[in-house]
Parts: structure tokens; C-alpha cells; sequence
């Protein structure tokens, strides 16, 4: 060690050329770092382009055309009973049904108070002595028992079938707010009848209301409800079927056995398959060869009228779960791969089985990071379309899943079938949708964050 | 080697027949045949790659952690056979207890710690004073008592060594083996887990592999040197009290070795 070290002038720069040299290094770094920011910047620019868009559909002035203008009926209503009723809202119910008695047909009227009644002590469009044959039949109507119409209840009726309000063109919000004058004059010349209003797609009425073909009134509660149930059989599925079997990959499985690679191989690969090729398996296994049991049809539970012929939640739910079970499965393994193996050994070192080690210690530690694997998988499950079409998912469904086989369709079928439709309203809608999905997306990942980071609490930082 | 023939008790708390230990086809150790007595500190010291910690590992089975491994001739414990095939690895660990060469404490409080192994194991006394007993036996109650709630990361390095040894004894082995204790420490920390070695030596039999000729020859008190042949098997050079392995080497080898001209 007491001799001096000499540097080596012929291999390392000197002076100048070593401050040249380091120089480079540094302007390739700069420069990798500008690359970076520039990626970085590039993705949060699409990002705000795709959300503006998405809430430029979304509002937005409407010309809306009322058959029977709701003022005309209000002003009629004042004229004769020498009142001053600001908006139908505000009408009695006797004033409201005798509008409809004058406005629509009789035997609309006979439906409407055969599904409910309007007054209790009388009847408006129904013939008494039919009435009692109807309500002593074997099926009478549900109007019989049920109670009268509320004053609000009226009031939408006249509005659907009376005003029938109909946006006859929409325009999206940046126009709206920057050329609004055009608009108005634009509005005025084509449709003279027409109310100019400023409205907002999404709403919570949009989200409570089931699919209609009519935009205005169309919602999204059934494919929300769709979703959500698909969703929650494909968590059910996936998540305790893809952590047990990353268990057994990492911690029984001998890596050096053959089949035990093939597994890993397949399971790498399977990851990859495009989506669209599970929903043929999806098809072919579990809506055509397990179709009793995803119709419900080997439980009993079948619904008569409703029969989907596998073409269930439950078929859709299992497909999803199979697209996302390699994702569950890679990422857990990945997790469980990085606890140290210094917990393993003090554990099995105490005497705890091999069981207790991976309860006790492997999981725990592992969770964060099997959460985060989960969440993306799920998100994604949420986002999937084409295998629930090859599937068979309805693409015009008013009916709430009830359970596990009941048609169904999903947010993302349900925006797709409306941006195909022609009417320009039906963009709206579907950008509402979007909208909806959005939220959804992010409350499910909020929620699954949470519970990531309250385990990672729980357990410490590993160090 | 004569001191090591009689014993006391007149009985090993373990001892090795014809051990050879392998990873697939390598021998990593060969011929092995040792006694260790009971109630006393041994030493295993030797080169980098002679497979001490193998040695070490074949006494509690953690050697079946590596699939490929597998060890020929016997290991007797209590007069049993640690490898028969009636022998469950789970009862052997618990009986033959371990700290590792990094403290590895889990990521739970340090009562955790310390009750966890007990729990499993189905401790069914005061687990209360288990805790504080142990933790009092590690030299740590003192320093920890007002915070048993903390996570056991958040002591020092040889705090976590001493919550190491604290979770070992709290589930009553018989023998503790220690896979260098000391090497990650500060040289303080070192001093106090050799004290700490020394203390439990009244109620432990105590196999320790260590890389420091001073820990062996101040700690020890028998010591048992390990080289590594030409085929890379690690085999037994020298085994006797430590005194006289340090003091007059009957083997050319064990004084090269500690003189430090090798290894």
C-alpha cells in the first residue's frame, strides 16, 4: 500500500480532454432529461385534450321544440281560473288532468290509469263498470291497488305526453360559451319555436334513469348496474383464484420442474392475448357449453320471460376474469417475489410452517403491491368491450340486472352503441356516459388505493 | 481432543456422524463428525466458501429451504436423528432456534416480535411476562420497555440483533445457532451481543459461526476451524477447547489460519 499510485496518462483525458469528457456525460444527461420531461409533458397534454373534449360534449345550449309549448298551457290555465301560476309545476292536479283529458287520446288515457290511478274516488278516462271487471279478474291491473297519482307524477305526464319537449339541435360548450350570439341567431332563424336552454347532459337524472331511445330521457342506470355487477363477479373470481395461484407459483412450486415453467410461460403469455379472444372462449365455454349453469337454468333460477341463454352477468363476469387473471397472477408473484427472504427464514426459523410464514409474514407484506396489481386489472376489466360484445351483451337493454343471470350490458357497450346512432343528441348522451365511467373508474381505484395504503400503514416500511 | 471425549452429562446436545451435505451434485461439506456439548459456546471458523454456515444450517434443517440440497450420514439430537424421516422441521426449528447474520426482525411492533413465534408455537402462560422475560434475557427490556407498541425497525442496527436473539429464546429452544450475529454491527453493538452470548450460555447451548478470530478466541469455549479442500468441499481441520486451538495449534493449517497468513 506505501507506493504511490500513478496515474495513467495515456488511457484516462487530462485537463482539458478530462473537462471535455465530463462535459459530453452531462449534455447527455441534459438531454435525456429534456426527452423525459417532453414524454411526460405529451401525455398530460393528450390527457387535458381528452377530458375537454369529453365535457365539451357534455354541455351545451340546446334548441328544444315542445309540441304543446308548457306556456301556452300555463297562460290557458291563468286566462280561465283568473289565476297567476308561474310554471306547470305549480298546477293543481284536477287543472293537470283535465290538460291531459283534452290533450291525449282515451285510450292512453285508459293505460295510463289502469298502470295508476289519478284520483282515488274516481276515474278519469275508465269506464266504472269495466273498471270493477278489470280489478275482479284474475290479473287486474295495478292501478287497482295501488294509491293515486301524486301532483308530481301529473306533472311529468303532461310533460311527456302533452309538452313533449324535444331538442331539435345541440351545440357543445366551447361553442356555446364563444358564439353564443351566432348560435341564438342561427337557433332563431331555423327553428322559431324553439327555447334556447343551457343544459347539462350529466346529470343525476341521467345516471338514475334506465337506456330509452329517446335521448333526452335516456340514462344510464343499466349499464352502470351492468357494470357493476360484472365488475364484482370478476373481482370474486379473479382476485382469490390469481393471488392463490401466484402463492403456489412462488412459494411450493419448484421452479426447476418443467411444468411448473411451462406454466409460468403460458401465464406470460396469456397476459398478452388480445382481449377479443377471450370473449370467443368466453362464447364457447361459458355461454354455449356451460349454459345451464350461466342461465341460471341448473339452479332453478331461470326468469321464464327473460331467458338470456347464457348471455348473462355471470358468463360476462367469468370472461372478464379469465382476460384478467394472468394480470392478478404476474403482478402478485412479482410482490411476493420482493419480500425479502430474511422474513421467510426468521419465520420458519421460530418453528411456524410454511402456511404460517406466508399468512403471517409473505401476504401481509406482499399486499401493496397485489393491490396495486389488482387495481390495475380491474380497471381494466372495467374498460374491456369487445369480449362482452362477442358474448353477447345486449346493446339495447332497459331492464336492471336483477342478479348473476340476468341480461345485461356494460358503460362502455352502452357509449358505444350511442355514438354510432345518427341524431347528434345521442353524442351528448354518450359523452355523459363517459363521464359517468370516468367517475366510476376513479371511485373504484380511490377505494382500492386506500385500502392498498392503509395495508402498507399497517404493515410498516420494509427497509 | 481429550476434553472433548467426556462430558459431563455424558451426553451432546448435538452431534454430527459422516455428515455430508450437498447442493445437487456439489459437495459443499464432507466427513463431518462433531460433538457439541451442552450449556457452552462453540465456535465454527474458517475461510470464506468452507461451508461453516452450512454446518450451522444442518442442525435446525434450514438447509432443506434450498430444493437442491441434501445431506448424507446423521445429525443426532437427543439421540435422534434430525434427518429420519419421522422428523418434522417444524418441531426441529422450534427446538433449535436461530439468528441470522443480518437482523431481520419482522415488520411488526417489537412486542410482536417477540410474541409472535410464542403464539404460534402455542404458548399458553402470561404472554405479558414471556415478552418482558425474554426481552430482559436479550439485554433490551430496559431500552425498549416504554415502547413496545414501535415497530421493531425502528431500533438500530444491534437493538434489532438483540430483538433477534429476544424473539429466539422466547420460544424455549434448546440449542440457538447464530449465523454471524455480529457482522453487520458497529463494534459497541458487537461487544454487547457478546456479552449477551456469554449470559445466555447458562441456560443455551450456543453454536456460533463467526469471521472474527478475536469473537471466537473471547466468547468461545470450544472452537472447531473448517477449510476448504481442493475438490471446494469444506471439511474439519481442528476441533478443541479454544484456548488451545489458539495458543498451540496441532494442525499447520489452523495456525496459518490464525496468524492470519490465510483466508
Amino acid at each position: 500500500m506505501s507506493e504511490k499510485i500513478e496515474r495513467d496518462p495515456e488511457n484516462y483525458p487530462t485537463g482539458a480532454a478530462q473537462q471535455s469528457q465530463i462535459a459530453k456525460r452531462h449534455r447527455t444527461g441534459s438531454l435525456g432529461r429534456t426527452l423525459f420531461l417532453l414524454a411526460t409533458a405529451s401525455a398530460v397534454i393528450v390527457l387535458t385534450v381528452l377530458l375537454l373534449t369529453i365535457i365539451n360534449q357534455s354541455f351545451g345550449l340546446t334548441a328544444v321544440q315542445s309540441e304543446v309549448p308548457e306556456e301556452v298551457l300555463v297562460q290557458r290555465y291563468n286566462d280561465e281560473q283568473k289565476q297567476s301560476a308561474p310554471d306547470l309545476d305549480s298546477l293543481p292536479k284536477p287543472a293537470l288532468v283535465a290538460i291531459l283529458q283534452e290533450q291525449i287520446s282515451r285510450g292512453l288515457g285508459r293505460r295510463l290509469e289502469r298502470d295508476q290511478r289519478f284520483f282515488e274516488d274516481q276515474l278519469v278516462f275508465e269506464d266504472p263498470v269495466l273498471w270493477q271487471e278489470v280489478c275482479a279478474s284474475a290479473e287486474p291491473s295495478a292501478g287497482c291497488t295501488l294509491p293515486a297519482r301524486s301532483q308530481e307524477n301529473v306533472v311529468a305526464l303532461v310533460q311527456e305526453r302533452v309538452v313533449v319537449p324535444t331538442v331539435v339541435e345541440s351545440w357543445f360548450l366551447f361553442d356555446s360559451i364563444f358564439n353564443r350570439e351566432e348560435i341564438i341567431l342561427e337557433a332563431a332563424e331555423k327553428y322559431p319555436d324553439a327555447e334556447l336552454v343551457f343544459r347539462s347532459w350529466m346529470t343525476g337524472e341521467f345516471v338514475a334513469s334506465p337506456q330509452s331511445s329517446t335521448p333526452e330521457l335516456a340514462g344510464v342506470r343499466t349499464a352502470l348496474l351492468g357494470t357493476l355487477w360484472v365488475i364484482a363477479i370478476t373481482m370474486i373470481v379473479a382476485f382469490p383464484l390469481g393471488v392463490g395461484a401466484a402463492i403456489y407459483l412462488e412459494e411450493y412450486a419448484d421452479q426447476e420442474k418443467w411444468y411448473n415453467r411451462v406454466i409460468q410461460t403460458n401465464i406470460n403469455n396469456l397476459a398478452g392475448v388480445p382481449s377479443i379472444i377471450y370473449g370467443m372462449l368466453g362464447l364457447a365455454i361459458f355461454v354455449r357449453a356451460l349454459e345451464s349453469i350461466t342461465s341460471g337454468a341448473a339452479f332453478g333460477v331461470v326468469d321464464a320471460g327473460k331467458t338470456a341463454n347464457g348471455r348473462t352477468v355471470l358468463a360476462a363476469g367469468l370472461t372478464l376474469a379469465l382476460l384478467i387473471l394472468p394480470i392478478i397472477i404476474i403482478s402478485s408473484q412479482e410482490s411476493i417475489r420482493a419480500v425479502p427472504s430474511s422474513l421467510r427464514k426468521a419465520s420458519l426459523g421460530l418453528g411456524a410452517t410454511r402456511w404460517q410464514t406466508i399468512w403471517n409474514h409473505v401476504l401481509p407484506n406482499a399486499l401493496p403491491g397485489i393491490l396495486t396489481g389488482t387495481i390495475l386489472s380491474m380497471s381494466r376489466a372495467i374498460g374491456e368491450t369487445a369480449p362482452l360484445v362477442v358474448i353477447g351483451a345486449s346493446t339495447f337493454i332497459t331492464v336492471d340486472p336483477s342478479g348473476p343471470f340476468s341480461k345485461f350490458t356494460v358503460l362502455p357497450i352502452q357509449i358505444f352503441q350511442w355514438t354510432t346512432r345518427p341524431q347528434s343528441v345521442f353524442r351528448n348522451i354518450a359523452a355523459a356516459a363517459i363521464i359517468v365511467l370516468l367517475i366510476l373508474l376513479v371511485l373504484l381505484n380511490a377505494t382500492a388505493v386506500y385500502m392498498r395504503n392503509r395495508s402498507a400503514k399497517k404493515q410498516g416500511q420494509l427497509s | 481432543m481429550t476434553d472433548l471425549v467426556e462430558n459431563h452429562n455424558g451426553k451432546y446436545a448435538v452431534e454430527t456422524r459422516d455428515m455430508n451435505i450437498y447442493y445437487g451434485a456439489f459437495r459443499a461439506v464432507k466427513d463431518i463428525n462433531l460433538q457439541f456439548k451442552a450449556r457452552r459456546i462453540t465456535a465454527l471458523i474458517g475461510p470464506s466458501g468452507c461451508g461453516k454456515s452450512t454446518v450451522l444450517r444442518a442442525f435446525n434443517r434450514m438447509n432443506d429451504l434450498v430444493p437442491t440440497s441434501w445431506l448424507e450420514g446423521e445429525v443426532f439430537f437427543h439421540g435422534k436423528n434430525l434427518y429420519d424421516n419421522d422428523v418434522d422441521p417444524v418441531e426441529v426449528r422450534r427446538r433449535v432456534g436461530m439468528v441470522f447474520q443480518k437482523p431481520n426482525p419482522f415488520p411488526k411492533t417489537i412486542y410482536d416480535n417477540v410474541a409472535w413465534g410464542a403464539k404460534i408455537n402455542g404458548y399458553k402462560g402470561d404472554m405479558d411476562i414471556l415478552v418482558e422475560q425474554s426481552l430482559r434475557q436479550a439485554a433490551l427490556w430496559d431500552e425498549v420497555k416504554d415502547k413496545l407498541g414501535q415497530s421493531g425497525l425502528s431500533l438500530s442496527g444491534g437493538q434489532q440483533q438483540r430483538l433477534c436473539i429476544a424473539r429466539t429464546i422466547a420460544v424455549k429452544p434448546e440449542i440457538i445457532l447464530m449465523d454471524e450475529p455480529a457482522s453487520a454491527l458497529d463494534p459497541i453493538s458487537t461487544l454487547r451481543i457478546e456479552e449477551l452470548i456469554q449470559d445466555l450460555k447458562k441456560d443455551y447451548t450456543i453454536i456460533i459461526v463467526t469471521h472474527n478470530m478475536q469473537q471466537a478466541a473471547r466468547s468461545s469455549d470450544f472452537t472447531a476451524f473448517f477449510n476448504m479442500d481442493d475438490d471446494r468441499a469444506g471439511y474439519l481441520v481442528e476441533y478443541s477447547v479454544t484456548n488451545e486451538l489458539f495458543t498451540s495449534p496441532q494442525n499447520e493449517l489452523t495456525e496459518q489460519y490464525i496468524t492470519g497468513r490465510f483466508g
